[in-house]
C-alpha cells in the first residue's frame, strides 16, 4: 500500500519488516520519531536508555543474544556511544545491529554541526545513507543483512531533511529473523591478544565491503549527459535533481563507507566536468581526489549549513528562480522562548535576580540564556554544566562558589551529570547543582526517563529517587523548591550558594506542557491597578505584553502560573476563574 | 504536472502539522507525488515555523526555496511578511491576521509592525487575509483556525469538495469534524 510517511517513521517500519525485536534509544532531534513509531509495533521491545551509550550496548546484547537489534540518536548522541562502537567494529555481531545516526546540518534543534561520517570511516563500519523515505524503509532493511553477511555493526545517517519529510512509501510484511548465542571468547572478549587477531579481520571486512560497494544497487549511475557528472547521495542527491532534471549525469551512493573504487573512476571517465555534492565536510570528494581524479565540490559549495535547490543551483551557475517579493523593514525577529507557564521560568528569575553565574546544559531550559532571562553563560554538552561548574569553582574558590550554580534537567540529569556529580562529590568543589526537574525529556517531545516512573509506554516503572540518589552520592545538602514560589527559590539559592559544602537544589514543576498537568484558569491584568511598571515583563513570558502603557495577558496563552503576579507590586494580576 | 508548492508558516505551536497532514492526505489520494518537509525541536517552543509541502508527477527536493512558493498559508500576519520572500511572482497568500508578539516586541526591544496586510499588498502581492481566530470560534473552536485556513486554500484548488470532506474526515478527530467542518466552510466562502 502507498502511504505518505515521515522518514523516521519509514524506518522503523523498515526495522520491524526486517524482524527486529530490540530497540533501545535516547531521545534526540531529528532522531526521536524512529524509536517513538517502533514502540507501536507490539513484536519489538522498545525502551529509552538513560543515554546513548546504554542504549548501543544494550542493543549490542539484544544483537548477541541472537536477536536483530537496534539504537539511534542524534549526531552529538553518536559522541557519547562512540566507546561501544568502535570496539563493536571489532567483536562484529551475532544477529543483526543497526544503529541510526541523524545529523543536523543548519543546526534547526544542535549545539554543534558536525559530519556524523567521519564515525563511520574512523569505526571503520559500513554506512548508509538514504535519500527519501522509502530509501529509509528499504535501506534499514538491507542493513540487517549487510550487518549479518559482513558480521559488523551498520550505521544509517540520517539527516533533518529526511528523518522529518514525508513521502511517498510502499510497505510490506515482517519477516523474522533469530540466531542462537554461542560462547565464543575470541570474537567478544576484546583484551589486547583477541583485539590484535581481530583487526586484520576488520581490514579484510573492509575489503570486501568495498567490493560490495562497487557492484550493490544502492550505488548508482544515472547517465544523462557527458558535459557534467555529480556524485552526490543522501537530501543532496534530491537537490540535485531538482536542479538539473535528467540535463546531468548523478552517481547516487547509497553506501557513503566504504566508497567504491571502480564504479567512481568509471563514472569519472564518462563525464567531463565532475563535481561532488555533499552538504557539510567534504568526505566523498576527499575519497575521490585520493583516487586521483580531478574533481570540484568545495571550491564551489558552502561547507557549513544545510543545502536547498537555490544553493545548488547558484553555486553550479543554473538559474533557478529569482525572489520576487520582499518586504523593506526589519522585521523583529521570532526566536523560541520557554512556553508560558514554563516552571523553569520562575528558577532562572531567582538566579538572574541574585546575579548567579549560571552553567547551563542541553534542554528546554537553555532558553534561560535568551533575553530577557539572559542568564546562562555556558551550554556545551549533555552533563557538562556540573562538570564545568566543578572545574571553575575549583579553580576560582570563594570568588564563584558563592555565586555559580549548575543547572540540568532531570533528563539531562540521568544521561550524563551523575557522574559529573559524582565528580563534585568525591573531589569535593563547593559547588551547587540545580536539577530542573520537569518530569519529563521536554525538548524532543516528552519522552519519560528513569526518574519520571514511567516507561516508554507510559507505563508504570522503576523509579530513581533524584534526593534519595544524590543523598547517596555523597551530597548532605538536597532540597527541594516549587519554581512557581518565587519567595522559596530564592531563599533556597541564597541559602546553598552560602553553604560550605556541595549541594544539590530541585527545582520540581511538571513541564507545563505535559496533558497530565491541571492548570488553574488563566490570569488577566486589571487595568485600574496596574501602573505599567514592567515588572512582569522581566520574565519573558511570551502571554505578557505591555499594550497602551498597560500589561495585558493573551487568555490563550496564560495557563495561570501566577509567577507574573508575584511580581507585581500593585498586585494587578487577578483570576478570571469567577469570569470564566 | 509541475511542481507546486506550498508553504504553511507560523508561530511554533499554533498547528500546523495537522494542517501539512490534511493536505498530504489530499494529494497523495489525488494520484500525486507529494512531499512534506517539518522542523521539530527547539523552534517549536514558540519560535517561526516553516512546513513544506510539495506534489506534482514527481517530487525532488523535500524543501521549498525563495521565490518558489505558490502559495503561501499563514497562521499569523508578521510571519507572512518574513516568509513573503518565498513566494513566486504572481503567488496567492491566504494568511490569518492574528498577531502574536514575539519576544523582542514583548521586551520592547522592537515594535510589532503596523498594517502589515496592506504593505503586502501594496508589492502587488495577492493576499486573502482573514481573522481566522473569530472565524474558527464562530465554526466551535480557536483550534480550528488551520482548517479555515485550508478551507479557504480549497478556493484555488481544482479539487472536489468530496476529495476534502474525505481528507478531513480522515485526519480530524469524529468528535470535532463538524467544527472543523464549519470552519472549512467559513474559510471557503471568505471573501
Amino acid at each position: 500500500m502507498k502511504e505518505l510517511m515521515l522518514g523516521n517513521k519509514a524506518l522503523a517500519r523498515g526495522l520491524w519488516e526486517a524482524g527486529v525485536k530490540f530497540v533501545s534509544s535516547y531521545p534526540g532531534t531529528p532522531s526521536t520519531e524512529i524509536t517513538e513509531e517502533a514502540v507501536k509495533f507490539d513484536d519489538i521491545y522498545c525502551e529509552w536508555a538513560p543515554n546513548e551509550k546504554v542504549a548501543m550496548e544494550s542493543a549490542f546484547g539484544a544483537c548477541l543474544a541472537g536477536r536483530r537489534a537496534f539504537c539511534g540518536q542524534k549526531h552529538v548522541g553518536l559522541n557519547v556511544a562512540a566507546d561501544p562502537l568502535f570496539t563493536l567494529s571489532y567483536t562484529g555481531v551475532n544477529a543483526g545491529l543497526v544503529v541510526v545516526v541523524a545529523d543536523d546540518a543548519g543546526m534547526h534543534s544542535s549545539q554543534n554541526e558536525q559530519d556524523s561520517r567521519h564515525y563511520a570511516v574512523a569505526a571503520k563500519v559500513p554506512m548508509l545513507e538514504p535519500s527519501d523515505s522509502a530509501e529509509a524503509l528499504e535501506f534499514a532493511k538491507l542493513a540487517y543483512e549487510i550487518s549479518e553477511q559482513f558480521d559488523t555493526p551498520v550505521l544509517i545517517k540520517m539527516c533533518t531533511r529526511i528523518a522529518h519529510s514525508q513521502s511517498v512509501v510502499e510497505t510490506g510484511e515482517r519477516v523474522e529473523h533469530s540466531a542462537a548465542y554461542e560462547k565464543n571468547i575470541a570474537k567478544y572478549v576484546m583484551m589486547p591478544g583477541n583485539a590484535k587477531k581481530r583487526h586484520p579481520i576488520v581490514e579484510e571486512r573492509t575489503r570486501k565491503l568495498i567490493d560490495y560497494a562497487e557492484t550493490t544497487p544502492i550505488n548508482r549511475v544515472e547517465l544523462a549527459s557527458d558535459e557534467l557528472g555529480i556524485i552526490t547521495s543522501s537530501t543532496c542527491y534530491q537537490y540535485v535533481k531538482e536542479v538539473f532534471g535528467e540535463s546531468a549525469s548523478v552517481l547516487k551512493l547509497g553506501m557513503i563507507n566504504p566508497l567504491p573504487v571502480a564504479l567512481i573512476k568509471d563514472f569519472a571517465s564518462k563525464v567531463k566536468r565532475l563535481v561532488v555534492v555533499e552538504e557539510l565536510d567534504p568526505v566523498i570528494e576527499t575519497h575521490v581526489k585520493a583516487l586521483g581524479l580531478q574533481v570540484e565540490g568545495s571550491e564551489l559549495l558552502p561547507r557549513i549549513d544545510e543545502f536547498s535547490q537555490n544553493v545548488i543551483a547558484q553555486a553550479l551557475g543554473k538559474h533557478l528562480t529569482s525572489n520576487s517579493y520582499l518586504l523593506t523593514p526589519n522585521l523583529p525577529a521570532r526566536p523560541p522562548v520557554m512556553c508560558a507557564g514554563c516552571p523553569h521560568r520562575g528558577l532562572f528569575y531567582s538566579l538572574k535576580k541574585r546575579k548567579c553565574t549560571v552553567l547551563g546544559d542541553i534542554g528546554c531550559y537553555t532558553l534561560g540564556a535568551v533575553p530577557p532571562l539572559s542568564t546562562i553563560e555556558l551550554t556545551l554538552c549533555m552533563g557538562a554544566s556540573i562538570g564545568a561548574t566543578h572545574g571553575f569553582n575549583k579553580m576560582l574558590g570563594a570568588a564563584s562558589e558563592g555565586k555559580t550554580v549548575a543547572v540540568i534537567g532531570d533528563s539531562t540529569f540521568m544521561h550524563s551529570g551523575m557522574t559529573g556529580l559524582a565528580n563534585v562529590a568525591y573531589n569535593q568543589s563547593n559547588s551547587t547543582v540545580i536539577i530542573l526537574d520537569n518530569s519529563i525529556t521536554g525538548m524532543t517531545g516528552h519522552q519519560q526517563n528513569p526518574s519520571t516512573g514511567l516507561n516508554i509506554k507510559g507505563d508504570p516503572a522503576g523509579k530513581i529517587d533524584l534526593e534519595s540518589l544524590c543523598r547517596a552520592m555523597g551530597i548532605n545538602r538536597v532540597r527541594v523548591v516549587d519554581p512557581y514560589d518565587l519567595a522559596a527559590c530564592d531563599v533556597a539559592i541564597k541559602e546553598e550558594l552560602a553553604a560550605a559544602e556541595p549541594s544539590v537544589i530541585i527545582s520540581r514543576r511538571p513541564c507545563a506542557l505535559l496533558k497530565t498537568v491541571k492548570h488553574k484558569p488563566p490570569l488577566r491584568v486589571d487595568a485600574d491597578k496596574c501602573i505599567g511598571c514592567k515588572s512582569c515583563m522581566k520574565i519573558g513570558c511570551p502571554a505578557i505584553s505591555m499594550k497602551n502603557g498597560k500589561a495585558v495577558v493573551d487568555q490563550t496563552q496564560c495557563v495561570g502560573c501566577y509567577v507574573c503576579s508575584q511580581l507585581c507590586p500593585k498586585k494587578a494580576f487577578v483570576s478570571t476563574a469567577q469570569e470564566a | 504536472m509541475e511542481t507546486k508548492n506550498i508553504i504553511i508558516v507560523g508561530v511554533g505551536g499554533q498547528g500546523s502539522l495537522l494542517a501539512s497532514k490534511i493536505l498530504g492526505h489530499l494529494l497523495l489520494n489525488e494520484g500525486f507525488d507529494v512531499k512534506v518537509s517539518e522542523v521539530h525541536g527547539m523552534s517549536q517552543r514558540g519560535g517561526s515555523v516553516i512546513t513544506y509541502v510539495r506534489f506534482g508527477d514527481k517530487v525532488y527536493s523535500p524543501v521549498v526555496d525563495k521565490g518558489q512558493a505558490d502559495f503561501i498559508v499563514s497562521f499569523e500576519i508578521l510571519e507572512t511578511a518574513r516568509w513573503l520572500s518565498y513566494l513566486k511572482a504572481g503567488g496567492q497568500i491566504v494568511t490569518n491576521t492574528q498577531q502574536i508578539d514575539p519576544m523582542p516586541v514583548i521586551t520592547g526591544a522592537a515594535e510589532y509592525p503596523s498594517n502589515l496586510v496592506d504593505k503586502i499588498r501594496a508589492e502587488g502581492v495577492k493576499i486573502d487575509a482573514m481573522d481566522c481566530l473569530t472565524l474558527a470560534r464562530q465554526a466551535g473552536s480557536q483550534k480550528a483556525v488551520n482548517i479555515v485556513l485550508l478551507g479557504r486554500l480549497s478556493h484555488y484548488f481544482d479539487i472536489s469538495e468530496d476529495s476534502w470532506q474525505n481528507s478531513l474526515k480522515a485526519n480530524v478527530p469524529a468528535k470535532f469534524l463538524d467544527i472543523n467542518r464549519r470552519a472549512f466552510e467559513l474559510g471557503k466562502s471568505f471573501t
